[in-house]
């Protein structure tokens, strides 16, 4: 036994009890930076219930709502839009806003069940300011939130598009193909995950050859609105979403909950702006509603994607300045929240600590 | 490999700090005292089991020693560094294995490693061979690419271990880390941690309520309701109480007359 105690007093110059903190310098910050996001977009491929109900839920409403909705509701011209719009393709800046609200109340879900589960504490044990690892996770969510969106965006340019007959079942064959496998697999549980693994890539790859095709046969238009400037609103406005998500992820204690922001938070924000009928239109029957619409972030959040899709920022006024509400009133709510959230967050000061901490402990 | 002893040539000066110092911490939730001016001090290359029932107050010395918490009094450090003062040097050198499970089922051994190395800044390459290195070290190299929802619970807390590895700490903590296993992987879990102590020199903190899991060699720290009441090596812990067994000396120095085996 004394042999053993002699032999390991020795072996301690040599190992992980002598090494000494290493400098964290900026390739340390993007390593962690990218470990974080990469790390989000991972666990959301592996999860395709959720992008699956992700891409559904805007899909019903463009598709039934919206044009249940056309003959309804007759939206005049208001900037952006310069010729009168069908409300298919009024609707599609508040759906997009709507992949970004509930991706990040689902990422502030996730981070709820993580904080039980623990996975926010090994987030924060990490070495790195804790701002910067929230600001990274919340970073994480807009990735796979801008994902969707972009999947959306690009199911909307077919529909737009309106192409002939055969185009259709070309465009729909690969997805039918893939969705009748997953079930068979569901089902009989045939094949490996391996398998399935490759099989959705070879899917994905075959798709965007189909994709390109069928633009290319069929002589498709571009598309009526600009998918790169909108990159930057898409950015901005899940971040402020995110951060929102963030600070009620601090304040929520059960998992069950998510009902409760649901209610609260996701529908109020979603009817409540201008996501489904012009801001005008809501003045006309509620004046008070119409107040509630002005403060609510998630209409300057809609607003500033639906001008970024006609590469705008914002209405031209009538001295010719723009109009910059949008910008300034999202990137306020965005500075707030991710302030509360931050704070929530701290170790000393923070609603964790006064409330007696994450799942379990105590 | 670059060993930071290559830049310090006196690396073995005698001055070198206990893996963790906790001098005393108090923490209060509300009106509730849940630590008690709480000091403990686990050397390097040491075993410690943080012996006591639930609710004895060994989670929340853990979050305040993790930071998840900042402490209000006292001072705690980790191989010399306050983790108020400087928590990223401090959260450097230390590892952590969580008492609830904290891996993505969905994602393979791999990748769990590769993000825990990410949050600790490590490149790429380098996250790599720590990964191979770790997963060596608790013996589970051959399953690296496979998903963790696949592994039997003492298998993911080999992972859970093999994860607080990759940084190379100089102290671990483990909060119960044995709950819920059978006996076979508890000793397994119990001896890949032991083998770390003697050949890696880490100060280890066990947490348990599980008094067979004492060897001789430990050092004993006693927590019950917020108070240290004994903290010493096993034979001193008997003398300590007069007591003839482990568990007789436990039920002595915590008052608790009833054989109440979850809290023993």
């Amino acid at each position: 036994m004394t042999v053993d105690i002699v032999r390991s007093d020795s072996a301690i110059e040599a190992r992980y009890a002598a090494e000494s903190p290493r400098r964290l310098g900026l390739l340390g910050y993007w390593a962690c930076f990218r470990g974080i996001v990469w790390r989000e977009v991972l666990r959301f491929l592996h999860q395709r219930e959720r992008f699956f109900s992700a891409l559904v839920r805007p899909l019903v409403w463009l598709f039934i709502f919206a044009a249940g909705f056309r003959q309804v509701l007759g939206v005049s011209i208001i900037p952006p839009y310069e010729t009168y719009v069908l409300y298919e393709v009024y609707v599609v800046p508040g759906l997009v806003g709507m992949i970004l609200l509930f991706n990040a109340m689902q990422s502030s879900l996730s981070m709820v069940y993580d904080r039980e589960t623990g996975a926010m504490r090994t987030l924060l044990v990490s070495p790195f300011p804790r701002s910067f690892l929230l600001l990274s996770k919340l970073l994480g969510g807009v990735a796979v939130a801008a994902i969707q969106a972009y999947v959306f965006l690009g199911i909307f340019y077919f529909w737009e598009a309106d192409i002939s007959y055969p185009a259709h079942l070309a465009l729909l064959a690969v997805p039918a193909l893939l969705f009748t496998l997953l079930i068979f697999n569901a089902a009989t549980e045939a094949f490996s995950e391996t398998f399935i693994g490759r099989a959705i890539t070879a899917a994905a790859l075959a798709q965007i050859v189909i994709l390109a095709g069928v633009i290319y046969y069929w002589q498709l238009p571009a598309p009526s609105m600009n998918y790169f400037t909108v990159l930057p609103a898409l950015l901005l406005a899940g971040l402020m979403l995110g951060s929102l998500a963030l600070f009620i992820s601090s304040v929520i204690k059960q998992l069950e909950n998510f009902a409760g922001v649901m209610n609260f938070v996701i529908f109020p924000m979603f009817f409540a702006s201008s996501a489904l009928y012009p801001l005008w239109r809501i003045r006309e029957s509620s004046p008070l509603l119409y107040q509630i619409c002005l403060i609510n972030p998630f209409t300057y959040a809609v607003e500033l994607i639906r001008f970024a899709l006609y590469g705008q920022i914002g209405a031209r006024l009538e001295d010719g300045s723009l109009d910059l509400t949008n910008l300034y009133v999202v990137t306020a709510y965005t500075v707030l929240f991710l302030a509360a959230a931050v704070y929530a967050y701290n170790p000393s000061k923070g609603l964790i600590a006064r409330r007696g901490g994450p799942g379990g402990s105590a | 490999m670059t060993t930071d002893a290559a830049s310090h040539p006196q690396g073995s000066a005698p001055s070198q700090p206990d893996a963790l110092v906790v001098s005393g911490v108090s923490h209060s939730f509300g009106e509730k005292r849940v630590l008690d001016t709480v000091s403990l001090t686990v050397p390097r290359g040491t075993f410690a089991v943080l012996l006591g029932p639930n609710g004895a107050g060994k989670s929340t010395l853990f979050s305040l020693i993790t930071r998840l918490y900042d402490n209000v009094t006292g001072e705690i450090r980790i191989l010399g560094n306050d983790v108020r003062r400087t928590p990223g040097a401090a959260l450097q050198r230390l590892g952590v294995v969580f008492q609830s499970k904290t891996l993505d089922q969905d994602l393979s051994l791999q990748q769990n490693l590769l993000y825990h190395a990410a949050l600790h800044g490590l490149g790429r390459p380098e996250a790599k061979r720590r990964a191979a290195e770790a997963l060596d070290i608790v013996g589970l190299s051959d399953r690296a690419h496979e998903k963790v929802r696949n592994l039997s619970g003492g298998q993911s807390r080999r992972v859970e271990i093999a994860r607080s590895l990759m940084h190379r700490p100089g102290c671990l903590l483990l909060d119960e880390p044995t709950v819920g296993l059978d006996i076979g992987s508890r000793e397994s879990v119990i001896n890949i941690v032991r083998g770390l102590v003697q050949r890696q020199g880490l100060g280890v903190l066990w947490a348990t309520h599980l008094i067979d899991e004492i060897a001789d060699t430990d050092l004993v720290i006693v927590l019950h309701k917020g108070k240290v009441l004994f903290s010493g090596q096993l034979p001193g812990f008997l003398a300590h109480t007069g007591a003839k067994s482990t568990r007789e000396a436990f039920r002595i120095i915590t008052g608790t007359t009833s054989t109440d085996e979850e809290a023993a």
